[in-house]
């Protein structure tokens, strides 16, 4: 089955990780732009990275037969930065210009503060005025729910495409708000943190498909790229069909990201010859 | 041993997961008897499930033995 990777953190993981996603059928990943685990000081720093997911990465992936895409953004937990931020986003658009870089993103919240929403706007303000996609993170944990319905009340008061934004992260407490308003809603499987490859399956099997992605997000933390094909296994186990996880996990995301012209990998269909 | 702090600060999160996971199955479970409009003709592995919540819900366990408990408990169950 081909498989479409749509949230990986590729600088984090090895060689490996590729060579054994593309053995399971993952014949694309996306890469958002993310916090390193420590927070940067210098513009510079965010811009030899994106350099980095935007020149680099796509040769590492080709190696292995995959496709490597990416999103630039400030993430939230820097975003506290203002200086840095402002200045890292006066640079971003070039990086808008680069072939394999699909739109603006990870933007998001992370504690909810008045300078990551602040931040928030002016990256969904800059995806407006350069007609790019959004990917939005949404807070972990505890912080979750509330930090869901602070991105939606903000997305809400900006001219916002919502065929255009996908805010990721959503579990059950969420995933309706998100849906109601029209955005794509992203599922990130993790081994403990967030939702898990059952539940994803529970709530593939609860909502209507059509805005759902699936991904595993795996960094540098305690991750799994191999959720994604946990969850694949688990909707294969409860007797939906092959063609029905396809239209999951690979043409969701080929419609999605696919508003973006450089996305060239279509929707497939399964023969049944 | 860990610190009772260093206990909970270590365990919470995985055990959360694992709480959050019952609390799936037992949904999975109803809305497949919302589906086909009726319940599992054999209903002992659910019941067995809700008694042992039931157990762990006692917050004082003298001899710290919910563990051997549960699995006595679930032992009544094929």
């Amino acid at each position: 089955m081909q498989i479409i990777q749509p949230h990986y953190h590729a600088i984090a993981r090895t060689a490996q990780d590729y060579e054994r996603m593309a053995m399971s059928g993952v014949v694309a990943v996306c890469e958002p732009a993310f916090w390193a685990g420590f927070d940067r000081r210098y513009p510079e720093t965010f811009i030899d990275y994106f350099a980095q997911i935007s020149e680099f990465e796509p040769t590492r992936a080709a190696e292995f037969g995959i496709r490597h895409y990416c999103w630039v953004a400030v993430n939230p937990k820097e975003a506290e930065n203002k200086e840095l931020t402002n200045e890292v986003l006066r640079q971003m658009p070039e990086f808008l210009e680069k072939p394999t870089c699909l739109g603006v993103g990870e933007t998001g919240l992370h504690k909810s503060t008045q300078n990551e929403i602040d931040a928030l706007q002016a990256h969904v303000e800059i995806a407006i005025k350069h007609d790019q996609l959004v990917l939005i993170h949404t807070p972990h944990l505890a912080d979750k729910a509330h930090g869901t319905k602070t991105v939606l009340e903000v997305l809400a008061g900006m001219d916002v495409n919502p065929d255009k934004i996908w805010i990721d992260h959503v579990e059950e407490q969420t995933i309706e708000s998100v849906l109601d308003a029209g955005y794509w809603a992203g599922m990130t499987l993790y081994p403990v943190t967030k939702c898990s490859p059952r539940r994803s399956v529970d709530i593939l099997e609860k909502y209507s498909n059509e805005r759902l992605l699936v991904n595993s997000s795996a960094d540098w933390g305690p991750s799994d790229p191999f959720t994604l094909q946990e969850s694949i296994v688990e909707f294969r186990r409860r007797g939906h069909s092959l063609q029905e996880a396809v239209e999951i996990y690979h043409n969701n995301p080929c419609r999605f990201l696919g508003q973006n012209p450089k996305w060239d990998i279509k929707p497939i269909t399964i023969s049944e010859e | 041993m860990l610190s009772p702090q260093k206990n909970l600060d270590t365990y919470f999160l995985e055990a959360r997961r694992d709480l959050l996971e019952v609390a799936a199955m037992l949904d999975r479970y109803d809305r497949s008897v919302e589906k086909e409009g009726k319940k599992a003709d054999d209903e002992s592995r659910l019941n067995s499930l809700i008694e042992a919540l039931a157990l762990l819900s006692k917050k004082e366990h003298p001899e710290s033995n919910r563990t051997e408990q549960l699995l006595v408990h679930f032992a009544k169950v094929s």
